[in-house]
């Protein structure tokens, strides 16, 4: 496969022939103003008619220079500017910065706050794969599950409003544990959600799953088997569409994940179809861990949010990585520490600016409708792609 | 002297004048009732702001499009740039003058048929001939505007309307077959003669011209030349203000006189249902105008059903369901039709009664299928399953 440049796949070879009239290909510029490129992604297309001869992502339109500026602030104060990153699922990418700074710190979280921490993961695992969903359907001119998902995201929302005091940007987490404690009847209106939320996940599978037009847009539409999944360092639902059972949380644990019980969904076909498989089966499955947190938190109360993390941080000088599974794939972050209060410097392994790598690839042969379903499938957020 | 100046002139002009306002008023307010419709479907409101129950808002819709600065890119062709919304707003407006609306009336002490244009004798062909004119509009303004997306939404809906022509003008066969005449008046003459409105021995013909029909007004699922989500706006991405109103108005207009030739081919026109049957003659309260224009109603609804149910085809599955389902599906669905016609007044008849039958058949089929088994950990499909 090394000698496979990115973009040409043996499907899809180059189309061959002389050009006609001069009018072989046509450059498209998709974006940064698109109605369905999720934000500022730039393509440039080239076409021949309907079909792309290749796409080059053209990213940057949203760089704020994130890694420069953890630089500039105290270790708490880096926790914020995470949330901008994945802005959909704020709540892991907090998670992710903390877990490696009390790795470096050495810093023992109590179990309260980490299944509280596992609890906001996973309702924001939910929050973000019905976004998938809804903008995913969109693309393919299905408007109603918008609507439908919606509903249900609202909801979740709202929770982490009654928690934290925001809905997006949440900065729900902190440095040693968490920064509040629940609020008085939080879990019940947790569960009152979580339960009969199974009857909503049915809801849009009813009118996705078996729709025959949506099969046909999906089925088969941008294939990355395993081995180019692993060849370009592609993780989360689309490896795992891919048949790789590639977790974090299962393959390198950490906080109270080893106790819970849950299953990954694991597709066959590598395709479209099999990634919202998968995420349709991943929101159940967050959803089991939801209760079990809920169950857990029932059983064990308590006011324990915070571990023993000395007023001012400064870890000791030296690197660590940690990386969480977040909805998208591994979302790590590499820590390098002089011994200051601030980062010297902080890595980002983005899940979504690593996916990205794969699109040309996912979109060479296939015709320009297919390109938002290629798009979508894999999931991005600007605000991360960029930083 | 003065009669031919009223039945020459006078008559043909307001009709055109009612004909333009009607579909020009009804595209308003379908509009309403096709967000008011979709916002039932999809849990939520719609527009109830202004006016009661948001009535008002297409006025007001149609007040700020009108108001809107009218932009023209700088290198587009000007003259076909305008002309590109008219060719697709007249054939709509021609197609439902040449639609009849009733049987004759008597209003004002002149006794007139409820039909804008006369009742041509090749009032069918003519129709076909005009509604071609539309794609033109899509092609001349994709390709006037001078870029890239609407030059792709302008190449897909000339491939599109072209290809579902032919399916559509098949399906208008048979009912000529059924009829033997093209005259839009003695095609519901001849349904009430049969005794069976013609959707019956034509359920095949009425699927197709109805299906056709949606690709012809470029309609969810086969929304392809605007898709949004694709093309941005398609074919009228550049316009705005006044022209994109009369694109918007041609759409809703198209989706009406589609639906209003359906009504009269298979659904009987402007005929109370069973028109022979003596005992159900109380129908008759209701006027035959409003009998037409409730038919036309619920296509329209069925429109807005499909949109806020279907996800969108691709361009080359929309070609191959037009050329390898469609098309094959008309033909044979012709031969059918042409024995039973030989056949004689009894097989259109039986005809009917056994497609009934099958569709019946099927619909059971499909109400005692088995539901798909759920859990709450796995999901009731071979491509996926759990690992630990």
């Amino acid at each position: 496969m090394s000698e496979s440049t990115p973009g040409t796949t043996a499907q899809f070879p180059p189309l061959a022939g002389p050009p006609l009239l001069g009018l072989h290909e046509m450059e498209l510029n998709f974006g940064p103003q698109h109605p369905s490129t999720h934000g500022v992604l730039r393509l440039v297309l080239k076409v021949d008619g309907e079909r792309i001869v290749s796409a080059r992502p053209d990213v940057g339109y949203l760089h704020r220079g994130t890694e420069k500026l953890f630089e500039t602030e105290t270790f708490p104060m880096v926790i914020p500017h995470t949330d901008r990153m994945d802005y959909v699922a704020a709540s892991t990418n907090n998670h992710a910065y903390c877990l490696v700074v009390e790795k470096l710190l050495g810093v023992e979280v109590p179990k309260r706050a980490q299944y509280i921490r596992v609890l906001l993961d996973e309702m924001q695992r939910i929050s973000s794969h019905v976004l998938w969903l809804a903008t995913a359907a969109i693309d393919l001119g299905a408007i109603t599950p918008f609507f439908y998902t919606f509903r249900d995201r609202e909801v979740i929302l709202d929770l982490f409003e009654e928690y934290c005091g925001a809905r997006l940007t949440l900065n729900c987490m902190r440095i040693g544990g968490l920064p509040v404690d629940l609020t008085p009847g939080w879990l019940e209106k947790v569960r009152a959600f979580a339960e009969p939320f199974e009857k909503c996940i049915d809801e849009y599978e009813d009118l996705l799953t078996e729709n025959r037009i949506w099969k046909e847009r999906t089925v088969g539409i941008a294939v990355l088997d395993e081995k180019r999944c692993i060849e370009w360092g592609v993780t989360g639902p689309v490896l795992r569409a891919a048949g790789k059972a590639w977790d974090i949380r299962r393959a390198l644990p950490y906080e109270c994940y080893p106790e819970l019980e849950f299953d990954i969904p694991v597709g066959r076909n590598a395709d479209t179809y099999d990634r919202y498989l998968v995420r349709v089966a991943e929101i159940r499955q967050s959803r089991r861990i939801v209760l079990q947190c809920l169950d857990w938190l029932d059983k064990n109360p308590g006011t324990e949010i915070r571990g023993k993390v000395p007023r001012v941080i400064k870890p000791p000088a030296g690197e660590a990585y940690a990386s969480v599974e977040a909805p998208k794939g591994e979302l790590g972050f590499h820590l390098v520490a002089s011994g200051g209060n601030k980062p010297y410097r902080l890595h980002v392994r983005p899940p979504s600016f690593i996916n990205l790598q794969a699109l040309p690839e996912m979109a060479q042969g296939h015709l320009v409708g297919d390109l938002v379903a290629v798009i979508g499938t894999i999931d991005i957020v600007l605000g991360e792609v960029d930083r | 002297m003065s009669d031919t100046l009223l039945h020459y002139v006078l008559i043909p002009f307001v009709k055109g004048l009612v004909t333009v306002l009607l579909l020009a008023l009804a595209a308003g307010v379908l509009t309403w009732i096709e967000r008011r419709l979709l916002g039932r479907f999809q849990i939520r409101k719609g527009p109830n702001r202004v006016g009661p129950q948001g009535f008002f808002q297409w006025i007001a819709d149609v007040v700020k499009l009108v108001f809107k600065e009218d932009v023209v890119p700088s290198r587009a062709e000007k003259a076909l740039h305008l002309l590109g919304p008219l060719l697709l707003f007249v054939p709509a407006v021609v197609v439902l003058g040449l639609v009849p609306w009733g049987p004759e009336v008597t209003l004002f002490g002149v006794t007139t048929p409820l039909h804008a244009a006369a009742d041509l004798n090749v009032g069918l062909l003519l129709i076909l001939a005009v509604s071609t004119i539309g794609v033109y509009g899509i092609i001349l303004s994709g390709w006037a505007s001078n870029s890239k997306y609407p030059l792709l939404g302008g190449l897909r809906s000339a491939a599109q309307l072209i290809s579902y022509e032919v399916p559509m003008g098949l399906a208008v066969v048979a009912a000529i077959l059924m009829s033997n005449s093209l005259s839009m008046v003695e095609i519901i003459e001849a349904q009430r003669r049969a005794g069976v409105w013609f959707v019956f021995p034509g359920l095949v013909a009425f699927f197709l011209y109805f299906v056709s029909g949606v690709a012809e007004t470029n309609r969810t699922p086969f929304d392809l030349p605007e898709a949004e989500s694709e093309l941005v706006g398609g074919f009228h991405t550049e316009y705005s203000g006044f022209r994109w109103a009369v694109f918007f108005m041609s759409e809703y207009g198209n989706m009406i006189s589609i639906s209003a030739v359906a009504t009269t081919l298979f659904f009987g026109g402007w005929l109370r249902p069973f028109p022979n049957v003596a005992w159900l003659s109380f129908l008759d309260v209701v006027p035959a105008f409003f009998w037409f224009t409730g038919k036309v109603f619920l296509f329209l609804i069925a429109y807005i059903w499909f949109r806020a149910t279907f996800p969108r085809y691709r361009f080359d599955q929309l070609m191959a369901l037009g050329w390898k389902s469609l098309i094959p599906i008309s033909l044979v669905n012709l031969a059918l039709v042409a024995i039973a016609v030989l056949w004689g007044a009894a097989g259109l008849k039986v005809l009917g009664a056994i497609l009934v039958l099958l569709v019946a058949a099927g619909l059971f089929a499909v109400w005692r299928r088995p539901a798909r088994p759920r859990t709450s950990t796995t999901m009731a499909s071979a491509n996926v399953e759990v690992r630990a």
